[in-house]
C-alpha cells in the first residue's frame, strides 16, 4: 500500500513536470504578453525595464528553469498583470469553484442516483420512460443556455433567486460562532443568501452529471439484476430491499465512483460557462482573463494545481475502488 | 403414500416475447418423496432450468407461470403471495445453481452472504447467525471454515465456491433443494465429492432433491427416480434403473447412445441427429418427430403422456420396447 502511494506520488511529479514544460511552450508559442500588457505608448526604455523586470528578457529555456528553480521552492510566480503571487490569486477564488463544484456533484448523486437506479429496476415503467427522456435532454442542452433560461425564468420573471455573485459568505469557524464571519475562508453554502446564491449556478452545473449518473445507474443495475449472484440472493429468500441496496447496489457503484470523480474534477478545472453566466468569482473565470491576457504564471501555476487535483482525485478513486472490489489489488496496479 | 415434497402438476410456464409465445414448460408434472432424488435430464433449452426456476417463483419477466400447481407439502406454491414465497425461499427451499463463480456476489465477503440468509429467516443474533455459518461449512467440507467466513468470493476456487452455495442452501436445513446442474462446471474428483455429500444428506435429513443435469451418469449414481425433459415436456419418468436399462422413448434411447462410453471404442460415436427444435416454432405433433428414427404417421398427432407400465411414463405413440408396444 505505501509503496503504491509512493509510485502514485513519483509519477504524479512527471505528469506536473511535463505538464509545465508543455504550458510553458504553448503560452509562450501563442503571443507574447508584452504586446498586451505593456501600453503601446511606452517608450524604448520603459518597454525594456517592463521586459527584464518581468524576466521576459531571457531565452525561454532560462525562463523555465528560473521558473522550475522557484516552484521547487513553492513560488509559482507572480502574475503580469496583478503583480501579485499567481498561487494567492488562484487559491482566493478557489473556494467558490469548490463549493459549486462539490454542490453540483452532491446534486447529481442525491438526484441521480435514485432516479437511475428506479429506472433500472423498472425499465418499463412510464415514469422510467420519463426518466431517460429527461436525461437526454440533461445532456444535449449546452449549459449556458440552461443557466441563461434560469435566470430568465427564476431571477428575472419569478424573482425567487438572485441571478448573480456569491452572496452572504461566512468562514467555517464563523460559522459555528468561534470568530467573526468575515475573517478566514469565505464559503456561501454556511449562511441562507449565500445558498440561494449558489442554488442556480449548481443546479445549472449538477444537470449534466445527474443525467450521467442517471445513465450509468440504470445500465449498471439492469446489467447486475441479470447476473446468477442477483437470483441467488433472491433464492436465499432476502428481502428485495436488501437485494437492491445491498447486492445490486455495492457492484454498480465502481463505474459511478469512477465517472463522478472524474467529473468532480473538470467541474472544477473547467466551469468556466457556469461562473460566467452567474458570474460566480471562481477560478474559472481568472483563468479565462488569464488567458485573454497571456498571463502566464497564472495560467501555469493555475494548470499545475489542477493536474495535481485530477492526479489525487483519480488516486482517491483508485482507493475506493479497493474499498468497494475486493478483486482490486492495489500493490499489482500501474497508473 | 404420504403427501409427496413436491408434487408439480401440469406445470406451464410460457415466456411472451415479441417473437410469440415461447413455452419453455409445457405440461409437466412428477414429485418427489421426502428423501428422494428425482433427476430431470434434458438438453441445452428443453426447459429443465425454467422448471427449477419456477419451483422457486423466480422467473423473471416476460416469463409467467401461466398454469398448473406446484405443491409443496400440500401448499399451492403457483397462488402463493410473494412475501409467503420469500418465506421458503432459502428456507424450505433451496436452490443450488449452475456456475459456481457467477452465483456468490464478488462484493461481498462469504460470511455477509451466509448470515443474511440466516438473519432472514431466522430471529437470532448476528454471532448465533455467524455460528451457524461456520459450522455449515465444516459440513460441506471446507477446511478452516472460521478464517473463510472472512474471504471474498474470488479467493476460492470453483469448487469450493460451489461448497459454499450448497452451504448456503443448507443453512435452513431445507426440505427441498432444487440443484440445477451444481456439479457441471467442476471436474470429476469434485463432482464426486459433492455428490457423495448430497446424497448423505438427503438420506439422512429427508431432504428432498430436485437435480437438474443432462448428465445421465450422474443420474444413474445419485437419483431415485429420472424424468426426461424435451422441449419443455417430460418424454419418459420412472425408476432410474428401469429408465436407463430400458428407455421407452427414442430421444431418452438416443441420449443413452450418446455416453461416449456406451460406445465401443474405435466406432464413431453415436448422435441423436438434428438440433433441438427452437421451442417458438415447435413441429406439430411430437416435437422429436423430426429427429426420430421411429416416426410414422402417428406422430403427425400430438402424443400424451401414458403410463406404460407401473411407475413408467412416456409421451410416445411408438415407445422403443416391443413388450410395451404390444401392450400399447
Amino acid at each position: 500500500m505505501t509503496v503504491y502511494l509512493v509510485r502514485r506520488l513519483i509519477q504524479a511529479l512527471f505528469v506536473v513536470l511535463a505538464m509545465s514544460l508543455i504550458v510553458f511552450v504553448g503560452v509562450y508559442a501563442i503571443g507574447d504578453p508584452v504586446e498586451i500588457l505593456i501600453s503601446p505608448d511606452a517608450d524604448q526604455i520603459e518597454r525594456e525595464r517592463a521586459i527584464v523586470a518581468l524576466g521576459l528578457d531571457l531565452p525561454l529555456w532560462q525562463q523555465y528553469l528560473v521558473f522550475l528553480t522557484n516552484a521547487v521552492q513553492g513560488d509559482l510566480g507572480r502574475s503580469f498583470v496583478f503583480n501579485e503571487p499567481a498561487l494567492r490569486l488562484i487559491l482566493q477564488r478557489m473556494p467558490a469553484t469548490l463549493e459549486l463544484a462539490f454542490g453540483a456533484t452532491f446534486l447529481a448523486l442525491v438526484i441521480g442516483l435514485p432516479l437511475g437506479l428506479y429506472a433500472g429496476l423498472r425499465p418499463n415503467a412510464s415514469a422510467s420512460k420519463t426518466i431517460m427522456a429527461g436525461s437526454i435532454l440533461g445532456f444535449s442542452l449546452p449549459t449556458f443556455w440552461v443557466g441563461l433560461m434560469m435566470i430568465m425564468v427564476f431571477a428575472v420573471q419569478l424573482g425567487w433567486l438572485p441571478s448573480t455573485g456569491r452572496g452572504t459568505t461566512c468562514s467555517v469557524l464563523g460559522f459555528i460562532g468561534l470568530q467573526p464571519c468575515s475573517s478566514g475562508v469565505q464559503w456561501s453554502f454556511l449562511t441562507i443568501d449565500g445558498l440561494s446564491h449558489m442554488v442556480m449556478p449548481a443546479v445549472n452545473l449538477a444537470l449534466f452529471k445527474i443525467s450521467l449518473v442517471i445513465r450509468l445507474t440504470r445500465a449498471g443495475v439492469r446489467e447486475t439484476m441479470l447476473m446468477d449472484y442477483v437470483k441467488f440472493a433472491r433464492a436465499k429468500g432476502l428481502s428485495p430491499a436488501r437485494v437492491t441496496f445491498v447486492h445490486v447496489f455495492k457492484n454498480i457503484m465502481i463505474p459511478v465512483v469512477t465517472v463522478v470523480g472524474l467529473e468532480l474534477g473538470s467541474t472544477i478545472a473547467f466551469s468556466v460557462v457556469t461562473e460566467s453566466v452567474f458570474a460566480w468569482p471562481g477560478m474559472g473565470k481568472l483563468i479565462i482573463d488569464s488567458i485573454n491576457v497571456l498571463d502566464r504564471p497564472v495560467i501555469v501555476a493555475y494548470l499545475m494545481i489542477i493536474v495535481m487535483m485530477f492526479i489525487t482525485i483519480n488516486l482517491v478513486v483508485d482507493l475506493t475502488y479497493s474499498l468497494l472490489d475486493p478483486r482490486v489489488r492495489l500493490e499489482n496496479k500501474g497508473t | 403414500m404420504a403427501t409427496p415434497t413436491l408434487e408439480v402438476r401440469n406445470l406451464r410456464t410460457h415466456f411472451f416475447t415479441r417473437g410469440g409465445v415461447v413455452k419453455a414448460v409445457d405440461d409437466v408434472s412428477f414429485s418427489i418423496q421426502r428423501g428422494k432424488v428425482l433427476g430431470l435430464v434434458g438438453e441445452s433449452g428443453s426447459g429443465k432450468t425454467v422448471t427449477g426456476f419456477s419451483i422457486l417463483g423466480l422467473v423473471d419477466a416476460p416469463g409467467r407461470i401461466v398454469g398448473g400447481q406446484i405443491l409443496f407439502q400440500g401448499r399451492d406454491l403457483v397462488t402463493m403471495s410473494e412475501s409467503e414465497m420469500r418465506d421458503l425461499r432459502g428456507n424450505r427451499i433451496a436452490m443450488i445453481f449452475q456456475d459456481p463463480m457467477m452465483t456468490l456476489n464478488p462484493v461481498l465477503r462469504v460470511d455477509t452472504q451466509m448470515i443474511e440468509t440466516v438473519l432472514a429467516h431466522k430471529k437470532v443474533s448476528r454471532e448465533e447467525a455467524r455460528q451457524r455459518a461456520r459450522d455449515t461449512l465444516g459440513m460441506v467440507g471446507i477446511p478452516s471454515p472460521d478464517e473463510r467466513l472472512k474471504s471474498y468470493p474470488h479467493q476460492f476456487s470453483g469448487g469450493m465456491r460451489q461448497r459454499v452455495a450448497i452451504a448456503i442452501a443448507l443453512l435452513h436445513e431445507p426440505d427441498l433443494i432444487v440443484a440445477d446442474e451444481p456439479t457441471t462446471a467442476l471436474d470429476v474428483t469434485i463432482q464426486g465429492q459433492i455428490l457423495a455429500e448430497v446424497q448423505k444428506l438427503a438420506s439422512t435429513t429427508g431432504t428432498a432433491l430436485l437435480w437438474i443435469t443432462h448428465d445421465l451418469s450422474v443420474v444413474a449414481g445419485l437419483a431415485d427416480d429420472v424424468a426426461v425433459m424435451y422441449a419443455g415436456r417430460i418424454v419418459e419418468h420412472g425408476a432410474v434403473s428401469e429408465v436407463l436399462d430400458t428407455p421407452l422413448h427414442p430421444y431418452t434411447y438416443g441420449l443413452i447412445g450418446s455416453v461416449p462410453s456406451r460406445n465401443k471404442r474405435g466406432e464413431p460415436l453415436r448422435q441423436i441427429p438434428g438440433m433441438t427444435p427452437s421451442l417458438l416454432n415447435l413441429p406439430p405433433g411430437c416435437a422429436f418427430r423430426t429427429r426420430c428414427p421411429r416416426a410414422a404417421e402417428v406422430c403427425m398427432a400430438e402424443p400424451e403422456i401414458r403410463e406404460l407400465a407401473p411407475g413408467r411414463d412416456v409421451r410416445c405413440f411408438r415407445p422403443m420396447s416391443e413388450a410395451a408396444e404390444q401392450a400399447a
